[in-house]
């Protein structure tokens, strides 16, 4: 059985190295603010929201008839169209093409879907060199760890922790922390994987119905040296990334770099069509559990997710915890609302790593309600047993208690008088959360319920 | 204009003086208002908690509490939020549905309802910050927000920009949550502690000698990081400022 993830724990771990917490949560701020000034430039910002909102809701509920669409027009413009059920299948449909192909390296750029399908070391493990070219994605790759945010992978680590893994991994100098020379090591390093990969690969950020197209959204070149220098591109797309038509493409790209880095757009916005002449283009339209989340009916609505990353920006809670601490490969509000779906009982307390403050729902280019679907897997986890004891039985005690005038006023009116005299190592002890870094609130004389009886003659 | 004072249950316990200064400034602007003695909570903390059932009673007793009334005023917008968007443990009848649109947070009443734009008793002579509690300000829309582009506005500031000698700083992050959460900030604990250090540090850095809010719970937290980091900030709810407490 998969081992529960302990956010709190986890968090607690990030919040203590103090210098990286404060530049992450400064970081990812900044972006924040950044997708607040784009945003007041655009007037019609709120309608953009609608309407992307509309075309996704729309979208999902013609989802057969637009993939079959999109399949008949990719098919048509030359490309081969694979469907897989579940992340296994994906990976094995990938391995085929590429032994098919005789391809041994694959080149590829940031796609969270090969991560949620765990794709790498699959392949890896088949023989396949896999060559992440994302500078982000790189780094978690040479340093053996999942991305910690879905658009900036390595978002948790400072410069310092980027050169002593690039120093380990690909020999730069261990003294030298500078960013352009960190970039430029990189870069050198993996020109020649393009030059010589059998196969690159991409994700999508839309897969146009009417044309047949994906549509890539980058900003280092890297999905574009991927798909144009070996002779076989592969695609990784899951099948709620289909829109109906080229003129929805408008929308999306005017709100995705807007939201996700306070960019008005990526540096570059890439069309595949076809394959060129002399070279194969393979898209790969994947389920893993998307059509089951479209039928649950409190949940489907986070399947209009662009992947932006807004909701992880603006979270305060994902800013002063890091991405690393959900344990999965979607992490921040939009992690929180799609991976209890994947397996409830290990992401059971990921929906209590938020204190529904809602910031995520506002800052969403899609309007998903990001905070009541947290409210409502909060109850789906109750529902299944999947809380901790402790919870489960204070609620049950509070519910009985506030049910109760009778109980309740025992329990109020005797705590103040008992809390007034608590000598102050029973209040701050282990055993209480709140004491470990806060103070108790003072204990009253009496209740506000006892002060009207006493101030004010209620009619009995 | 039939109204009743809900007093949350943190409130009543641990806050007296919050609901004491509630009650008394709806007095002094005319308003008649009960206060059923049977109340206790609105069923938001086991709620909030996935344990909606557990909320069952709670919720059933609060209607049976508040179901003779045209408006139910409580100084809490967690509350508020919880009665009219999560009030569902209990089947919906038309009698429960009446009450769920019947409950207001205090400073919408003031604001919306009863359009009070002058407190001439009210002076505080100090430098605030304010906070809007989450869900005041993102539910129940008490104020802009930040992430949204639209007008600003700010109903809480309206009120308060009418008592005399008060002044207002500007935190970095005005619409950041300061990490209370309810059962979050015990559960949560190292996220939470750090999230209100941050809120109250910010609101001082501004130069803030008070923090005003319409959200005990919130204050309730953040009091609790500043005392035991040792800032000189302090916390006062709305409706005491707005009563006329001139500390």
């Amino acid at each position: 059985m998969s081992k529960r993830v302990d956010h709190s724990e986890a968090a607690s771990k990030f919040i203590k190295a103090k210098d990286h917490l404060e530049f992450h949560d400064k970081r990812l701020w900044d972006l924040r603010g950044k997708r607040d000034r784009e945003v007041e430039r655009l007037p019609e910002w709120e309608q953009l929201r609608t309407l992307a909102s509309a075309i996704k809701e729309h979208t999902l509920t013609h989802l057969a008839d637009y993939l079959e669409e999109f399949e008949r027009n990719a098919i048509a413009n030359g490309a081969r169209v694979h469907w897989a059920r579940d992340a296994a299948e994906h990976n094995q449909i990938v391995l085929g093409i590429l032994q098919e192909a005789g391809a041994s390296t694959l080149v590829k750029s940031k796609s969270m879907l090969t991560d949620e399908c765990e794709m790498r070391p699959f392949l890896e493990a088949r023989g396949i060199e896999v060559m992440e070219t994302d500078l982000g994605e790189r780094i978690q790759q040479l340093d053996g760890e999942p991305p910690s945010h879905i658009v900036v992978p390595a978002v948790h680590k400072l410069r310092g922790d980027v050169s002593r893994v690039f120093a380990d991994k690909i020999g730069t100098d261990p003294k030298n922390s500078d960013v352009h020379y960190l970039a430029e090591s990189q870069r050198r390093h993996t020109r020649p994987y393009f030059l010589r990969a059998g196969a690159g690969m991409t994700g999508a950020n839309f897969a146009v119905a009417e044309t047949g197209t994906l549509v890539v959204c980058t900003n280092e070149g890297n999905a574009d040296l991927s798909v144009h220098l070996p002779t076989l591109h592969i695609a990784s797309v899951g099948i709620e990334k289909v829109i109906p038509r080229i003129e929805h493409v408008g929308v999306f790209v005017r709100m995705l770099s807007r939201s996700a880095l306070g960019s008005p757009i990526t540096q570059l916005t890439s069309h595949f069509r076809k394959p060129r002449p002399g070279t194969a283009m393979h898209i790969v339209l994947v389920d893993n559990g998307r059509v089951e989340r479209l039928g649950m009916a409190d949940f489907w609505y986070s399947l209009k997710c662009i992947r932006c990353g807004a909701c992880m920006n603006t979270c305060p809670v994902y800013r002063r915890s890091g991405g690393l601490s959900y344990g999965s490969t979607y992490s921040g509000p939009i992690g929180v609302i799609i991976d209890p779906a994947f397996d409830l009982r290990k992401y059971g307390s990921l929906p209590f790593a938020s204190t529904l403050n809602g910031s995520c729902t506002s800052v969403c280019p899609v309007r998903i309600n990001i905070h009541e679907q947290i409210y409502k897997w909060r109850q789906v986890i109750a529902e299944r047993n999947q809380l901790p004891i402790v919870k489960q039985q204070a609620m049950a005690a509070a519910g009985k208690v506030l049910a109760s005038p009778k109980l309740y006023r025992a329990a109020t009116e005797a705590t103040n008088l008992s809390l007034a005299k608590l000598p102050r190592v029973v209040l701050y002890n282990r055993l209480n959360a709140w004491g470990r870094q806060r103070e108790v609130p003072g204990a009253p004389k009496r209740t506000f319920r006892q002060w009207y009886l006493e101030n004010r003659k209620p009619k009995k | 204009m039939k109204a009743a004072l809900f007093i949350p249950c943190y409130v009543d316990a641990l806050f007296p003086e919050v609901g004491i200064a509630t009650l008394e400034l709806l007095e002094r602007l005319g308003v008649k208002v009960d206060y059923p003695l049977d109340q206790t909570c609105c069923g938001q903390p086991m709620a909030n908690s996935g344990c909606e059932k557990d909320a069952a009673g709670a919720e059933a007793l609060f209607v049976k509490n508040f179901a003779g009334y045209d408006y139910v005023v409580t100084p809490s917008g967690s509350c508020t939020h919880h009665v009219r968007e999560n009030l569902t443990a209990i089947p919906q009848t038309a009698r429960v549905l009446k009450v769920r649109r019947s409950v207001y947070e205090l400073v919408e009443f003031l604001h919306d309802v009863l359009a009070v734009r002058e407190f001439p008793w009210a002076e505080f002579r100090h430098a605030v910050g304010l906070h809007n509690g989450c869900a005041s300000l993102r539910a129940l829309r008490t104020a802009s927000a930040s992430e949204i582009r639209e007008p600003p506005f700010s109903k809480p500031m309206a009120l308060l920009s009418k008592v005399k000698g008060i002044r207002f700083v500007a935190p970095q992050r005005p619409d950041e949550c300061c990490g209370f959460g309810g059962t979050f900030s015990v559960f949560e604990e190292p996220v939470s502690a750090k999230m209100g250090y941050d809120k109250v540090s910010d609101h001082a850095g501004a130069g803030a000698e008070y923090i005003v809010s319409g959200d005990m719970s919130c204050l309730m937290h953040q009091k609790g990081c500043a005392e035991r980091m040792g800032l000189p900030v302090r916390f006062i709810h709305i409706a005491q400022v707005l009563n006329g407490a001139r500390k």
